[in-house]
Parts: structure tokens; sequence; C-alpha cells
């Protein structure tokens, strides 16, 4: 039990690590400093087969603080190596893009119109492979309905569970959507049809702030949503271990705490 | 004796007119920025530029070079959003045809193995498949499976411009950075390849019996070789020099207004090479550079 104080954002590093719980040897990309530290927190408790990167070039021997260098080394992971491992489909990455829609698709390219967009951000980058040959899970910081939309996603740079968009009927062959960590729940494709299921509400959230601040309707994962479980005292330590230079204190307006007072 | 040697200048001077342009490299590393710049002094124009996109990209649309972009990013990593880019993508200025990383090396590979495409999944259930730049096809499966892929089409460069470490005269090169990135095939997809170089060497010095893994592609693939130390400059040519943020954050600054952009030129592009190593701090800045963390 933790009865301890601890940070919006270390109960989101802790609901992040619970993505890559089962999926034994294989390479966990965190994007964003709170996914990457969710990784290391699962490679250093319940996941230890996990393969990390030093968000280069290598994969390093232990978890590389953000902002941090590599220790030992235990493989190189240049680009093309890195397509060839994930197109084989032992690969998880939790990703964080700007708008995600009720199909799980997820744009990090342009707002607005393609051709003259009023916003121009990244670009797909590898989101559209990523998509259908590996499991994806999601990192939204901020949830409302700007982030997740109503509708599509302006750019569909990463495919979902949106039939309108499958070839032959079928949804595209790899794509597995597993959880969304938000700054107000953890939510799952588990309802109808893949619908968006809340599976835990942060602590002194309700599901009517949630389903509020959505562009869409959300399934419910029972009557009696449970909390988001707060990070233990043993998680907390090895969070504060894993991120020396308190990058976690930054990723939120003003560090607020995880359990609303 | 074959010798490739040949100024930025005359490099450049063989690119044509609308041509489709391969660039090396990624976003902040080992980008042949001397290269680009050099463009960037010449008349050339309407380029169909190929490119994982980062300065490069930028400097090219802030100067009205780019017709068209083929690109699945442009960034600047630290600073992920290019503004230049940003800005002419914004103002509808540029055609873009927008791919997947990975395809897109995919796409170069068919060129490289002169097929028409190569099959993949990447792409389906995205509107990659919905954009006025380019036209992905579907190919069934001949196979029991039957399955329905994206024809990827192959993606053929007329020159490709390429930073590396190491050359002799005649076109045998070393690159030396842990990631070589996708220059390989830049320069396999291309009919013509520029690469400047760190350091011109003898043939002997390139030590190929030990350096043989750094070396991506025959000499046969190379047109022209030119000496451009700190070619690279504001990316990394890594092991030899890092990136250099603060001066990203300048170029960054360029994109703020017209009059900010002219005073860039101005001073580091105008100028020619020798100026901008001045402008920049020369060569024990770029050496004192430290390795970002990421």
């Amino acid at each position: 039990m933790t009865d301890c104080n601890f940070s919006l954002a270390e109960l989101v590093i802790t609901a992040c690590a619970e993505a890559w719980r089962n999926d034994g040897e294989i390479m966990a990309t965190g994007i964003g400093p709170l996914p990457r530290l969710g990784t290391a927190l699962a490679k250093k408790t319940f996941n230890p087969l996990l393969q990390t990167t030093d968000g280069e070039v290598y994969y390093a021997e232990e978890p590389v603080p953000p902002g941090g260098r590599a220790g030992v080394v235990e493989g190189i992971g240049n680009y093309a190596r890195v397509f060839d491992a994930l197109w084989g489909g032992r690969r998880h990455s939790m990703v964080g893009p700007v708008q995600l829609d009720r199909f799980g698709q997820a744009n990090i390219s342009v707002i607005g119109d393609h051709a003259k967009p009023k916003v121009a951000m990244l670009g797909a980058r590898g989101f559209p492979g990523n998509s259908v040959y590996h499991p994806n899970s999601f990192f939204m910081p901020n949830h409302n309905k700007r982030a997740f939309v109503e509708g599509e996603v302006d750019f569909v740079c990463m495919a979902g569970y949106n039939p309108a968009r499958y070839l032959g009927g079928k949804p595209p062959k790899g794509l597995d959507l597993r959880i969304i960590v938000s700054n107000l729940a953890v939510m799952d494709f588990g309802g109808p049809d893949h619908q968006i299921r809340v599976i835990s509400l942060h602590p002194g959230v309700s599901f009517d702030e949630v389903q509020d601040n959505t562009g869409f309707e959300l399934a419910k994962i029972g009557d009696d949503i449970p909390e988001t479980p707060a990070p233990t005292a043993e998680q907390l330590a090895l969070i504060a271990e894993l991120d020396p230079n308190n990058v976690r204190e930054k990723v939120f307006k003003d560090n607020p705490p995880g359990r609303r007072g | 004796m074959l010798d490739k040697r040949m100024t930025a200048a005359e490099a450049v001077a063989q690119l044509e007119d609308g041509m489709t342009l391969g660039i090396g490299g990624w976003a902040t590393r080992r980008k042949p920025m001397a290269l680009v710049r050099e463009i960037l002094r010449s008349d050339l124009k309407d380029l169909t530029v190929v490119s994982y996109g980062g300065p490069d990209v930028g400097l090219l649309c802030a100067a009205g070079k780019v017709k068209k972009l083929v690109f699945a990013f442009v960034s600047m990593d630290q600073i992920p959003l290019e503004p230049h880019f940003r800005n002419a993508r914004q103002a509808g200025t540029i055609e873009v045809a927008e791919l997947d990383e990975g395809m897109f090396h995919w796409m170069l590979r068919a060129a490289a193995m002169q097929l028409p495409f190569l099959p993949t999944r990447i792409g389906i259930g995205t509107d990659l498949l919905n954009q006025q730049g380019i036209t992905f096809k579907t190919v069934t499966s001949p196979y029991d499976d039957g399955e329905e892929l994206i024809a990827a089409p192959a993606l053929h460069l007329d020159a490709a411009l390429i930073h590396t470490h190491r050359s002799d005269e005649k076109g045998n090169i070393l690159t030396m950075s842990p990631d070589p990135f996708f220059d390989e095939l830049f320069c396999r997809a291309a009919d013509k390849v520029y690469a400047s170089t760190e350091r011109l060497v003898s043939t002997e010095d390139l030590d190929m019996r030990e350096n043989g893994r750094f070396a991506l592609v025959e000499r046969a693939r190379i047109t022209g070789v030119v000496e451009a130390p700190y070619g690279a400059h504001p990316t990394s040519a890594d092991p030899d020099y890092q990136l250099d943020l603060g001066h990203l954050k300048t170029y960054a600054g360029s994109a703020e207004s017209p009059e900010a952009w002219a005073e860039y030129k101005a001073r580091h592009i105008d100028g020619g090479e020798a100026a901008y190593l001045e402008a920049v701090g020369g060569a024990d800045a770029i050496n004192a550079l430290k390795k970002p963390a990421y």
C-alpha cells in the first residue's frame, strides 16, 4: 500500500509501464519522457526481458535516463535494423499523437488540409508502418476534444479499427492497438467493435469528466470503473532512480499531484 | 588515373532544373550541407527533393528551390518542427508526397533493384493513400494467401547528394558514423551521386581491409567527390563532430521573418563556405561541440 505523495507524472509512468507487462522479449519504445520512463520501469520490475535503446542508435543494457547517456550497450539499432526488426513484429511502441479518433487512428502530420495545412507538424514518420506491424499504445498528455477528436483525425498516419478504410473487408494484418494513457484515465480498445473503453480513472477523476473531454462516445469496463493504481513506494523509488534529472516534473504544468486534492 | 574530385560549385553545375534530387543523412545527422548551401548560391530551381528531412529541406524551401518534396518527416530532433519547411507547407508553396519512413527506403530499394515496385502492408488504413502528390496502387498476392498489398512504387533519383567521412579521389568512400542511415540506397537509386567528404585521403590510407564495413557502396556509383571539411555542419558527422544546437537555433530564428532570413542568408550562405565556417566559429568551435543526449 502507498499513502505517500506521488505526482500525476509518476502515476502516468506507472500506468504506461503496464503496457509492456506481458510482452516478453521485445523492443520497447516509449516516445517522450513519461512513456520512456514507463519502459524503464517495466524493464526494472515485471519485464526484465525488454530491450530499450539510448534514444539514438544503441540498445542499452540498463534503461537510459531521459537526457542521460547509456552505460554498457548491448546491441546496435541503426534505422535500417530498426525497420527490419519492427517488420518482424517484435516491438511495442507508445507514441504521443496530436490527434486520436474513435477508431484509434492517429495524426502527427498536419492540422487542416494536407495540400495547404493550417498547421504543418512532423509528417507521418514511421506511424503507418508501425501501425500494421506491431502493437502500439498511446500517451495523450492533454485529454480534451482537440486531442480526442470527433469524426476522423485530419490526416490518418496510423491505421485504426475503421472498417471504411480496410482493404478486403478485414482489419490490416498486424494492427494491434493496446492502451491509451491520458492525464485523466487509462483506456483500451476492448469495447464492442474495438470501441475505446475506460479501464481505470485517475484518482479523483469521474467518468463524466473524461467523457465530457472526449469527442466521441466512450465505453466503460463496468459500472464501477477502478481507480488507476497508485505507484507503490518501491516504484516511486525506482522512478526517482531512473529519472535523476527530474525530467518528469516538467511534463505537466506545475507538476500536479497524482491524487486530486 | 581516375580522378572524380571537383568543387561544390562544379558538382552543383552538373545538376539541372526540375531534377529529382535525393539528399542523404537523417534530420540533423550527416546531411551534405555544404552541397546544399552551394545549391542556394546557384540558379538551380524547381527541384523535387527526396529526403529524411532536416535543415537541408528547410534551407531549400527558404530559398524557393523546391517544387515538390518527397518525405516522411522534416525535423531537427531537438527542435522538432522545422520552421522553414513549416512556412512553405502552410503557405502551400510546395507540392508534397508524404511517405512512411520505412516505406521510403523500400521505394529507394525498388529503384536500386530496377523494379517497378516492392510490395508492403505499409500505408494500408492511412491517408498516405489519399493525397495529391503520389498515387499508391494495390497488388494482390498471387499465392494462396491472396493478400491485397500496397505496391510501393520505385523512387528513382536523377541525382543524390551524400556526406561521407573519407574518400579517395576515385570515389571509394567511408561512412563511419554508427548509423549509416539510407545513404547506400540513395546512391543505388540515383543516376549520379555527388559525395562530399570530410577528408580526401589516398586509397591506401582508406585502409579498406580494416574499414571495409564502413564502405557503403562501390565507387562505380559515385560521380563526383567534393572535399568539404565540416561539410555536414550544423548537422553532425559523428564521430568527427557533433551537431551544433546553438547554430540550429540561430538558423531556426531565421524563419521568423523575411528580414531574418535575408540576414541569415547574407551572413551564412552568400559569402561561400570559408566565410560560413568563420561565421559559425571555425574548426575549433565545431570540434568542441558536445555529443547531445537523447
